[in-house]
């Protein structure tokens, strides 16, 4: 029965409404939790403030737990969601150079967002950096295009591609969080000395 | 930005941006519970999770239109954000709306708004600029190439047991680990 959007025609402005509503939830959650910062969020990558995996990680979990919940509840199909397809050598590329904006530019696409609108000047060029990194996408790069297509695996999920049934892995996930909340609470103990001190 | 504010990091740890009156930060694993309930949302109404990058590609798009509707045709990947000729009519970029709407609330609410440059006590802001934008650029081609960022993968994917998302996401964390020793001057 869910999701809404397969049984009710939403028109463009609700559609659009709807993602105005859910960014409004997204950004809180962000701000909230400091991202809005660059300092914060790359304090990650020196382990004396473990919040981006923190919240990222149990972020993860719960909408799992709850996709799982209501797959198993007949409310849902898992199979109707959208997934993006698996190219194993785009995502891995991908992400080492994503990556290294990351710790290099301090933000992600999203928390850039959640930066300009509380006053980050490095934020907005962060911004202005990404529409360059698009554009120059766009322009030089047509090829990448074809190889992604041909390499892609189409959509793959844990379950699918092993076989153990979606509950498994949300308990596993449920555990790993437990043990990473222990791991990442004495990294920030270790390297507490990294912490910048007040000027 | 004057030197102190550009500094200024309360000793608790939190991070406030220039504001010794800034209240502290929400516990992350109750952030990220709320966060995972905004994931969730969108999958139980639209079906799909969120996204950030995708706002990014429409944007550059109507930018591309705006000098030649011709060439955004004939890109293919101007031309899948066209959307018909209109680009700015795009779930994503309505989404980021509403994130820096949220995000400004948040940040009012908690007395962390106002203009700065966030950097380490050891860097410049021109360099920190530089290294902003150069990085932004590192970020939106590897998010290009990636079919997603840490929004349409990592969260998304990642709460659906994506295999190419969980595999972006130990890649972001290998390319960012691997590289914050040499940048640790810009941080720390």
């Amino acid at each position: 029965m869910l999701p809404l959007a397969y049984h009710f025609e939403f028109s463009v402005a609700v559609d659009l409404a709807i993602a105005v509503l859910l960014g409004l939830g997204f950004g809180f959650c962000l701000e909230r939790a400091g991202f809005g910062g660059a300092r914060k969020l790359t304090a990650v990558f020196y382990f004396f403030d473990m919040s981006v995996v923190k919240v990222m990680f149990t972020a993860i979990v719960t909408a799992m737990a709850g996709l799982y919940a209501l797959s198993a509840a007949g409310m849902i199909a898992i199979s109707d969601l959208y997934i993006e397809p698996t190219a194993y050598s785009a995502q891995l590329l991908g992400g080492l150079i994503f990556g290294a904006g990351f710790i290099i530019g301090g933000y992600c696409p999203g928390t850039s967002i959640a930066a300009i609108a509380t006053g980050k000047k490095d934020g907005l060029v962060f911004a202005l950096g990404m529409l360059a990194g698009v554009m120059a996408y766009a322009e030089f790069t047509p090829g990448i295009e074809g190889w992604i297509s041909a390499t892609s695996r189409g959509e793959l999920t844990l379950p699918s591609l092993t076989g153990i049934v979606m509950g498994w892995w949300v308990a596993a996930f449920v555990i790993a969080l437990l043990l990473a909340a222990r791991g990442m609470d004495w990294l920030q103990r270790r390297f507490s000395y990294l912490r910048p001190r007040p000027a | 930005m004057t030197e102190a504010t550009a500094h200024s990091l309360a000793a608790s740890g939190a991070f406030p941006s220039a504001r010794t009156t800034s209240k502290p930060y929400w516990n992350p694993y109750l952030v990220g519970f709320l966060l995972g309930l905004v994931l969730l949302a969108s999958y139980v109404v639209t079906g799909r999770g969120l996204g950030a990058t995708g706002a990014f590609s429409s944007v550059a798009a109507w930018l591309a239109g705006l000098f030649s509707p011709e060439h955004v045709a004939l890109n293919a990947v101007h031309a899948r954000y066209w959307n018909d000729g209109a680009p700015l009519e795009s779930w994503t970029l309505f989404l980021l709306i509403g994130v820096s709407i949220g995000a400004l609330a948040s940040g009012l609410q908690g007395g962390r708004v106002g203009l700065t440059i966030e950097r380490g006590p050891r860097s410049t802001d021109n360099r920190r600029l530089a290294l902003a934008f150069l990085g932004g650029a590192l970020a939106a081609f590897g998010a290009k190439i990636a079919r997603g960022c840490t929004s349409g993968q990592a969260l998304t994917g990642g709460s659906i047991l994506n295999v190419g998302s969980l595999l972006f996401m130990l890649a972001v964390f290998a390319g960012a680990y691997g590289l914050a020793y040499f940048v640790r001057k810009e941080w720390i």
